[in-house]
């Protein structure tokens, strides 16, 4: 059973954002990487790159398949996480512990449309 | 099956040969090329004799599994048998001796095989005209679309540069698209695995170029909305491209032109019998409708009065897309093919494929879970075993088959489905062969449950066992030279 964190918010394609300071901190769920496999590429956008809500910011690629990886949120890409660039893997070590990318908000009203654990457990399941 | 893996370097030993040449008594050819061009040390080529190099190569083929060792029931290749005759034909040395620079009028042989395949082709699926110089299946596809953004652009029409790709589609569509410039939009497949009408309505604008479809889908199921889907496109003013991938189950039968297609190509290397993979280079021609033909791409075979035949250009061509008219010795080997079995028996191959096919669903699907219930056409896709209980995946079920002499079937795809297999048996394979295959994925799906383990770490009888795909696809290891640090 994939793990599924209380407090973070999620996606419906399996993104979960955590919240500090009006900064969105994203990563991929560990419902996500189970799925996935082992993963064998990040490929991260850089910083200062404008993402709006739902737009594609990137993917993950493992020995089965290539997911692309959509933005939970509009902003400004303010870091990406270097150590996935050589260690993908950290995202099947834990990928609530591993951040992809960290967004500076234009619009925090858009957290609203996001899911919270129980609802995301829920969708996971089905 | 007896492992062996050595290079043809590690045979080398300095001096050996196959051969003695005369000692050399002429003066060096190459004294006018540059000091700074010309060679210095002699080239690290492997010293062995013919037999090193006769066991060496016969070795490194008996590792191989092939349609001619045994099934293969790869989803979406339609991995039928390839007739011998076919190579018979192609090797004939008036075919074979070809140069593809020698003039037209003594090449008039080639030149009407080329004319009489595409109008057979034609025939066959209903389309106007046929370019056969595409190499294969993904390079029809691009030439396809190349056709489809000539035709808008001729007409002045600049604005269409999205194009519909349904989810479930071959990942070759979306990706040929993104090479010919065009944007991809996607439109979701229903609960029964077709095409969501409703979903692609509001899609529909003057933005786009047309729609790409698999027909039979890769789910193995018609789409039975075909004829609403391409008048919906056609009065937005979109084109309609096949995805000849999965023709085989129609040929004959059904004709893509009918159905309202303008644009298509078919893989020769699938439907047509011809190698496939590792075993030869692929066709992919790419038939239009009449309105389309001036669009194609150049040369182009043309008659004059006299019956004379001759390359062509034209100027609303959308280009070249291959040097000499595409790979002639696998046009050679799809016409032999189409003119054994006759007008009559090529429409008993889609027919026999989907009877197959249907029966291996039916015969399997207590064992293994089927999404999609009802008829299929040649191919079919499960969701993994239906007891999942003991965590065997897909990957374990296929690598297991292998074990048991069977190549395994197309897995995680289409993506769909999380444990995706994908069964084509194509109409080539008997019924002994069919009840073999589900003898043993029953008793895998048995060995699931009792055994677990052994799935596991399946193959056990290969020459390699499971191969750890993850470090070789993040430390990959692409030269020789690497391959010996690390032994």
């Amino acid at each position: 059973m994939s793990k599924v964190i209380e407090g973070l918010l999620y996606s419906e394609s399996h993104e979960w954002v955590k919240v500090e300071d009006g900064i969105a901190i994203i990563g991929i769920t560990d419902f996500a990487q189970h799925e996935m496999g082992d993963l064998s590429y990040v490929d991260m956008p850089e910083v200062d790159d404008e993402l709006s809500k739902g737009e594609e910011f990137g993917a993950v690629e493992s020995v089965k398949a290539a997911s692309d990886l959509f933005s939970p949120v509009s902003g400004t890409v303010v870091e990406v996480n270097e150590a996935l660039e050589d260690s993908p893997e950290l995202l099947n070590e834990d990928a609530f512990a591993n951040w992809i990318i960290k967004v500076q908000m234009s619009d925090e009203a858009e957290l609203e449309e996001l899911m919270d654990a129980a609802a995301y457990q829920k969708l996971c399941e089905n | 099956m007896k492992y062996y893996d050595k290079l043809i370097f590690d045979l080398s030993r300095d001096g050996r040969q196959g051969y003695s040449l005369p000692s050399y008594r002429w003066e060096s050819s190459s004294k006018d090329i540059p000091s700074g061009l010309s060679r210095q040390k002699a080239p690290a080529l492997p010293q062995v004799s013919e037999l090193d190099v006769v066991r060496h190569y016969t070795n490194l083929s008996q590792m191989n599994f092939g349609v001619d060792s045994g099934f293969y029931p790869l989803g979406s290749c339609t991995m039928k048998y390839n007739p011998k005759i076919n190579e018979e034909i192609a090797s004939h040395p008036g075919f074979s001796g070809l140069h593809p620079m020698q003039p037209a009028c003594t090449v008039q042989g080639a030149l009407r095989v080329y004319k009489e395949l595409s109008e057979a082709l034609s025939a066959i699926t209903g389309m106007a005209r046929f370019t056969l110089n595409p190499f294969a299946g993904a390079h029809g596809e691009l030439t396809g679309l190349m056709v489809i953004r000539q035709y808008h652009m001729s007409r002045g029409d600049i604005a269409r540069t999205r194009i519909i790709v349904p989810d479930s589609a071959h990942g070759t569509n979306p990706a040929s698209a993104a090479v010919c410039g065009l944007e991809i939009v996607q439109v979701k497949s229903k609960e029964n695995g077709l095409v969501d009408v409703e979903d692609l309505k509001p899609l529909l604008d003057e933005t786009i170029a047309g729609i790409m479809m698999t027909n039979p889908n890769t789910l193995g199921l018609f789409e039975k909305d075909i004829k609403e889907i391409a008048s919906l496109v056609h009065e937005c003013g979109g084109l309609l491209y096949y995805d000849g991938a999965n023709m085989n189950p129609l040929l004959g039968v059904v004709r893509p032109g009918d159905m309202g297609f303008d644009v298509m190509h078919l893989n020769l290397h699938k439907t047509f019998s011809t190698p496939h993979g590792g075993g030869g280079p692929g066709a992919g021609p790419v038939g239009v409708a009449a309105h389309l033909a001036s669009c194609l791409p150049v040369p182009r075979v043309s008659e004059d009065e006299d019956g004379t035949l001759y390359l062509d250009g034209c100027d609303d061509a959308c280009g070249m897309i291959s040097g000499f008219m595409g790979n002639f010795g696998v046009l050679l080997r799809a016409y032999a093919y189409i003119l054994m079995l006759g007008r009559q028996n090529v429409r008993m191959a889609g027919p026999l494929s989907v009877l197959g096919a249907n029966y291996i669903k039916e015969s399997l699907k207590d064992c293994f879970e089927l999404p999609i219930p009802g008829i299929c056409k040649h191919e079919f896709v499960f969701d993994g075993l239906r007891d999942k209980s003991t965590d065997v995946t897909t990957l374990d079920v296929a690598k297991r088959l292998l074990d048991y002499g069977f190549h395994a079937p197309t897995i995680y795809f289409p993506l769909l489905f999380h444990q995706a297999i994908m069964i084509e048996p194509t109409e080539t394979e008997s019924k002994e062969t069919l009840d073999g295959f589900i003898d043993i994925m029953k008793k895998i799906a048995a060995e699931a449950l009792e055994d677990p383990q052994s799935l596991k770490t399946a193959p056990h009888t290969t020459p390699v066992r499971r191969l750890d795909e993850t470090t070789a696809a993040r430390q990959p290891v692409l030269r020789y030279k690497d391959m010996s640090d690390i032994s």
